[in-house]
């Protein structure tokens, strides 16, 4: 099937496996691995990308059930909360393997892009969809406020 | 100064931006892919195998038996009793049996149609009391047990003699998935049948070497093998990558192309190693003013198949038996055993988690019988400067515990918080009127033998090497791996301050054994404190190169020579000589010697294990975990609300990626203790092969995480330090069981402590007491 979609502002149109996951065309046709495999399940997390503003596991989309003109954002886009992010988990030591890492901000920039000033409980709410083995999650916490400090300036 | 400074990893940029290579990243040209055909069932025999070779050819799939390997179909980890693939019995699930080969996963899962295995079922065994002298099915030896260590001091009889109290029970734990986020991977690629480079996701790249050679028939010294990015590994990368790189090695070496050998999670989870079950039996003999008079221990660790790590994760069990407590009379006695399930394996903590739950729930429960604060009672029981450990180990320096137990106490305002559990009868008066949350604290104290101790002596050995640059820069590398530690970050610490460089310029090149020699496997809390070491001897020679040449050009002293920031002094008229910098662009122009290696061998330990008694580890680590808990009364679901967790690590070298495993290791220890359990149909095959039905925790499990850290330094250690991986997870599930009785009353003698558990002890101690 043909398929248009923007992913991180540039527009494709390409030829697709109507049964291709997300996860892999991203991975394989574009290139992008920094979005990581995890689970295939859907259940880790590891694999989430922002689709039109909403954080989704990667591998468990097929291509067939994207909208027409989809918008996604991975890790290498260049979103401003994105980015700020990627600072804040580097200063606050909120990577540690880096497996989770991509998914984690991923989840993190579409919380922020939708509840700059969550508390607490809605960055849990917002960032449990995402396992890490590694942090205690922590510091994790911290590197979202930290970048919310700095988008409150 | 580097050390000490919360300065940033060195790895953080890469891996938040996605740009972090892991195996699964990696391409390589004309590559091929690898599946496996494994065993059904628990308990078999091989009787034949039958393969459509025209069909397969047709297809382009090429596949491999054990009669195919070319050199020994042995995974060496210690005893040499695990095949690469099942030659005339399977006694596992998930066994490898065969492998496929082909372009393409799909063709191989083709490919499975034209092979048949043809089994004979014989009888199982799936527990290690059971499995021990069992009359029949032998997987190990005559007798199942692959593995056995004791301790033993004064006399156990006398000491029950003289014993008012005497507690008695039988715990069990269950296995615990690692689950780390990138799953196990490998990539081999061959130059022809002459030489081979695994490329893979691992904690012990020398295992792969040495496994890689063997299977393969081939001069170690033609085996090279790179660490990848690895994304997390807690031990669950120590031993296992041995088979993954071998499969792929073995693939590759059929095929002469590159060879992929990634696992799906399912596949991981279903045929990998996990943290041992156990079954311990524990008795404590108390006097009435309060005094531990013996402790008597059996220990059966359930090592699945074969016995891959079993007698070094054994040893760690019977040394951590007791704990970090002073009593005259003790016998632990300790079995591995094999079974038909799953091989086990390392998990940090590495044993010690199966005894440190039941030790812990001793303590507190002598405690409670003698109505005593189990705080207090923990206290005047603990390791100080000058005591003996109860495996005879006089301890000379760097002992924190008490700081620990204070510190946390403290933090937590435990002597508030501490209230008498309530009584069944208050428990359902509160009940009547609508309250059923109830608040416990609970506390364990640990310590911990750092580093391989005796009966890894054999490889407790590291190397280094580092290299100045004419930028000012230094390289160097190391045989110890990162997988999400920080151990890159704390070791470029070390570097910069050995030699007066900025941290921002020194760098560590991939793990690869061709750069350093074999420097052991990276477990055991060992790779700050050993690479550590290492580097420092490297360090010292080049300081010592530089400081020569200084010494032509300057007419100074060699002995009269020291760097303090990034500036070379002359000590005894305290003058800048060159900077560190001008000094290396010196030693350069003057076509000096410029890299070194650099060589350690930890100190030195023993052990007896006919007396039971030794100098089982160079140094020990403390900790003491506090947790607060909330426990539903009508649901049995607890909610932790906070840890405590303080930690003597000798010396913080980067507080921030230590308190990130301090926080990491709690959350794991909290799953240990509250979520986690991998279940097992009758079959032996596992029921929980996905994160929809192995738990682990969310944020939303997550509770507030306190690290406490204490600095009682350690002369043999770099800067003072002693390692911090392990300790964080080893004493969080006795303390959550402590507060959970605390909270509700109730004893568990079972982890986790899921809903159902502490439903049905409140069940039973409502019937028991009304």
């Amino acid at each position: 099937m043909k398929i248009e979609l923007v992913v991180n502002g540039v527009r494709y149109s390409r030829e697709v496996p109507p049964n291709q996951r997300l996860l892999d065309f991203l991975r394989e046709d574009l290139g992008l691995k920094g979005t990581k495999y995890g689970c295939d399940q859907g259940e880790c997390g590891a694999c989430s990308v922002i689709l039109n503003g909403e954080i989704v596991t990667s591998c468990i989309i097929l291509m067939a059930q994207l909208p027409p003109q989809s918008d996604v954002l991975t890790i290498e886009g260049e979103d401003q909360i994105l980015q700020l992010l990627q600072t804040t988990f580097s200063e606050q030591g909120a990577a540690q393997c880096g497996a989770c890492t991509p998914g984690m901000i991923m989840a993190a920039t579409a919380l922020l892009m939708k509840n700059i000033k969550a508390n607490q409980d809605e960055i849990e709410e917002g960032l449990c969809g995402v396992l890490c083995r590694c942090t205690g999650y922590t510091k994790i916490y911290e590197a979202v406020k930290a970048a919310q400090r700095r988008l409150g300036e | 100064m580097a050390v000490g400074k919360r300065l940033q990893r060195k790895d953080a940029r890469i891996k938040v931006t996605g740009k972090a290579p892991y195996a699964y990243d990696l391409e390589f040209a004309d590559e091929q892919y690898l599946d496996i055909i494994r065993s059904p069932f628990a308990h078999a025999k091989i009787k034949e195998i039958k393969i459509d070779k025209e069909k397969l050819k047709t297809l382009g799939v090429v596949v491999g038996t054990a009669a195919d390997i070319p050199g020994k179909n042995i995974l060496h980890v210690i005893l040499d009793d695990w095949p690469l693939l099942a030659e005339k019995k399977v006694n596992h699930v998930g066994e490898p049996v065969m492998i496929l080969v082909s372009s393409s996963r799909e063709r191989n899962e083709e490919a499975r149609k034209f092979v048949n295995i043809e089994y004979e079922k014989l009888p199982t065994v799936f527990d290690p009391v059971e499995a021990k002298d069992h009359p029949t099915i032998h997987i190990f030896g005559t007798n199942n047990v692959c593995s056995y260590w004791q301790q033993k001091k004064g006399d156990i009889k006398n000491g029950f003699k003289e014993s008012d109290i005497i507690i008695e029970n039988e715990y069990r734990l269950p296995a615990q998935e690692h689950a780390y986020i990138e799953t196990q991977g490998c990539i081999a690629v061959p130059q022809g049948h002459d030489s081979i480079t695994v490329y893979g996701s691992m904690q012990c790249p020398f295992y792969v070497q040495r496994c890689v050679a063997e299977i393969l028939g081939m001069d170690w010294s033609k085996v090279n093998i790179i660490q990848t990015t690895t994304g997390g590994a807690f031990g669950g990368k120590e031993d296992v990558p041995n088979q993954i790189g071998s499969l792929a090695a073995f693939g590759a070496w059929l095929v002469k192309k590159p060879v992929k050998f990634l696992l799906s999670r399912e596949e991981d989870i279903e045929t990998t190693s996990k943290r041992h079950p156990a079954v311990v039996r524990y008795k404590t003999g108390i006097t009435n003013d309060g005094m531990l008079k013996a402790v008597q221990v059996e220990v059966f660790l359930n090592t699945g198949a074969y016995s891959t790590l079993a007698p070094a994760v054994l040893y760690r069990a019977a040394m951590h038996a007791v704990g970090p407590y002073r009593c005259e009379n003790v016998d632990v006695q300790a079995y591995a055993v094999t079974t038909n399930l799953v091989p086990f394996g390392a998990f940090r903590g590495f044993g010690s988690p199966q005894v440190i739950f039941p030790a812990e729930e001793q303590m507190d429960r002598a405690a409670e019988v003698l109505d005593i604060d189990p705080s207090d009672f923990r206290e005047m029981h603990l390791l100080h400067v000058g005591d003996t450990t109860t495996f005879g180990q006089k301890l000379t320096q760097s002992v924190g515990l008490e700081k620990t137990l204070k510190k946390a106490r403290e933090q937590s305002d435990w002597y508030n918080k501490r209230k008498p559990s309530p009584s069944i009868k208050q428990i359902l008066e509160d009940q009547k009127h609508g309250k059923y949350l109830r608040k416990g604290i609970g506390i364990s104290t640990i310590f911990y033998g750092c580093f391989l101790g005796a009966a890894g002596k054999i490889m407790s050995r590291t190397g280094a090497y580092v290299q100045i640059e004419p930028d000012g820069s230094v390289r160097f590398a190391v045989g110890t791996t990162e997988m999400g530690q920080g151990m890159i970050t704390v070791l470029s610490q070390i570097v910069a301050d050995e030699l007066g460089i900025e941290y921002d310029k020194v760098h560590m090149t991939p793990v690869d054994t061709s750069r350093v020699p074999d420097s052991g496997p990276t477990v055991a809390s060992r790779a700050t404190i050993m690479s550590g070491r290492a580097l420092q001897d490297a360090c010292k020679q080049l300081r010592t190169l530089i400081y020569q040449k200084i010494t032509e050009k300057f007419s100074v002293n060699i002995e009269d020579l020291e760097i303090k920031g990034q500036k070379i002094y002359q000590k005894s008229s305290q003058k800048v000589i060159i900077s560190v910098l001008e000094a290396i662009k010196f030693t350069y122009q003057e076509r000096g010697r410029v890299a070194v290696s650099g060589w350690d061998v930890a100190p030195s330990t023993y052990f007896d294990n006919e007396k039971g008694q030794g100098d089982a580890y160079s140094a020990y680590a403390f900790c003491t975990n506090i947790v607060e808990v909330e426990v539903d009364t009508e649901t049995g679901i607890v909610n932790v609300l906070d840890i405590w967790a303080a930690h003597d690590v000798g010396k913080a070298i980067n507080p921030q990626t230590l308190e990130g495993q301090i926080e990491g290791g709690a959350l794991q220890g909290l799953g240990y203790g509250r979520y986690e359990q991998i279940i097992f149909t009758p079959e032996g095959s596992i029921l929980s092969n996905n994160f929809g039905t192995y738990l682990i925790p969310t944020t939303k499990d997550t509770p507030r995480i306190h690290s406490i850290i204490i600095e009682d330094p350690w002369s043999e250690g770099p800067y003072g330090a002693k390692g911090i991986g392990e300790q964080p997870i080893m004493g969080i599930a006795p303390a959550v069981t402590n507060a959970i009785a605390n909270a509700v009353g109730i004893r568990l003698n079972e982890i986790p402590a899921t809903p159902e558990r502490v439903w049905v002890a409140l069940q039973k101690k409502i019937q028991e007491d009304i």
